[in-house]
This record gives C-alpha cells, structure tokens and sequence, in this order.
C-alpha cells in the first residue's frame, strides 16, 4: 500500500513538473540570455520581467503542485527511490513535451541519453 | 558554452541533491502524513530541516531560470543528473537509506545519458523571428518613454 502511495505522488509529480518546466523554459526563452541582459537593463529590470511574465506565473503554480506531491512522496518512501524515480521520469516526459511544444530540436543524443535515463528508472525501481 | 556557464549548471545540481536530501530528514522527522490530517503538510514547514531545505531548493530554482535563459530544456535537465549520483551518496551516508546494487545500476545509466547529451550543442537555433530575443530591452525602452 505504501509503495501505491509512493507511485501515485510519482505519477503527480511528473505530470506537474513537466507542465511547470515546458511554461518556465519558454518564458526565459522569450525573455533571452539573463547574464547578458543583466549587464544591459540591470538585475532588477531582469528580475521584474522575469517575475511579471505570465507563463513564468503560471509554471511556479505547476511546480509548486510538483513541489507538494514531492512532499507527501517523500514522506512515504525512499528517497533515493521517489526523487530520481520522479525526476527521471519528468526527463522524459520533458524530451517529448521540448519538441511537441518548445520545438526544440531533440536528435539521437537526447534521445539515447532519454532511453538511457528510461532504464536507469527501472533498475531504481526494482 | 562558456566556464561561467558550467558553474551555473554545478549549482543546479548540487542545491537540487541537497536540498532533496535536507527535505528527506526533515519529512522523516514529522513522519508519514494521512490524507484525514492534510493540513500537516502544511505545516511541514516548521521543520527547520525542511526550511533549509526550501532555501537550498529557492537557490536551485535561481540558477535553473538562469540555466534556461541561454539553453535547451532537453540540455539543462539531463546535463544537471548528475545530482542522483549525489544523491545516492548522501542517501547511503547520511541519511542511512538502503541503496542496492540494482539501484546503483540505475545511478549509473542516469550518469551515461548526461555524457550523451553534453556532448551536443546547448540550444536550438530557431528562426530568428519564432523567439522575441529583446524582450527585456522592450519592457525597458517602455519604461524610459514613459
């Protein structure tokens, strides 16, 4: 029963997390290189666009659900089971959700490097 | 990719594995939470393990945005993997959690998907007109004519 608990904040935790990165990776595409704009605008106009972008928003609120399904996940088994089982996992789900939504270009290397990370997941389950 | 910019994926691994782990303890300490006492997830914060690792995780979450800002989602996440393998040991050494063979196995088919895609480049080169590149200087140069 503690493992079904431990599975299901998994299952959550990708879900969330997946949304959450593909909504914060395009808003700090759409914002640009911080190191360098920093230097241009300064770090405070940098950290006001940032804060104001609306997908940046909307990806805190998908990874704070991540956050507490990561929470109740870790209160009910391992660590080294629930963190990297969950994050792996999001891994993948990321490669899929970059190129569907992002239109990152994601050739053999991230493929492969994704499969590997598959596998890696299942020894960790085991 | 330049060394400044190694150091900035550094810190996304090594404030997500410890903070991970800060999370454990202190999650460890308040003890598993029924779905009849919800609220005490909330509370959860209390515990100054569990702070601190909210703290290191806040630190994780400033050098992902930055990360992002000039890389691939499909570069900085596998690239950053290397935390499970931090992970695992702070696992076995500190924290005291079992860590079999087969999970080290696992460990290290994680580690070999980061020495694929780090290989390749950073970013996608997109269209120039797909991306706004100024987005910041545009909200800037609004400010100023106002």
């Amino acid at each position: 029963m503690k493992q079904v608990h431990a599975w299901s904040a998994i299952a959550a935790i990708v879900l969330a997390s997946t949304t959450g990165d593909v909504l914060l990776s395009r808003a700090m595409k759409q914002i640009g290189d911080v190191g360098e704009l920093r230097r241009r605008a300064g770090l405070w106009t940098v950290v006001g666009s940032i804060l104001r972008h609306p997908s940046f928003l909307l990806g805190v609120l998908a990874m704070t659900v991540a956050f507490y399904s990561l929470l109740f996940g870790l209160s009910w088994g391992d660590v080294s089971l629930v963190a990297p089982a969950s994050a792996s996992l999001t891994f993948v789900a990321n490669a899929v959700a970059a190129k569907i939504f992002l239109h990152e270009r994601v050739d053999h290397r991230r493929w492969l490097a994704a499969g590997f990370v598959a596998c890696g997941v299942l020894l960790l389950a085991t | 990719m330049t060394f400044r910019k190694y150091l900035v994926l550094a810190g996304v691994t090594i404030f997500a594995a410890t903070g991970d782990s800060l999370l454990a303890h202190g999650m460890k300490q308040v003890g598993s939470i029924s779905w009849h006492r919800l609220p005490d997830v909330v509370l959860a914060i209390l515990n100054p393990w569990v702070a601190l690792g909210i703290l290191f995780l806040l630190g994780f979450f400033a050098a992902y945005m930055t990360a992002l800002s000039w890389a691939d989602l499909t570069y900085v996440i596998p690239a950053t993997s290397l935390g499970y393998v931090l992970l695992a040991l702070i696992a076995k050494f500190l924290l005291h959690e079992d860590v079999t063979t087969t999970r080290w196995l696992g460990i290290l088919l994680i580690s070999a998907g980061v020495g694929f895609v780090t290989q390749g480049p950073a970013l996608t080169s997109h269209p120039p007109n797909r991306v706004s590149e100024n987005y910041v200087t545009e909200v800037a140069s609004t400010r100023t004519e106002r």
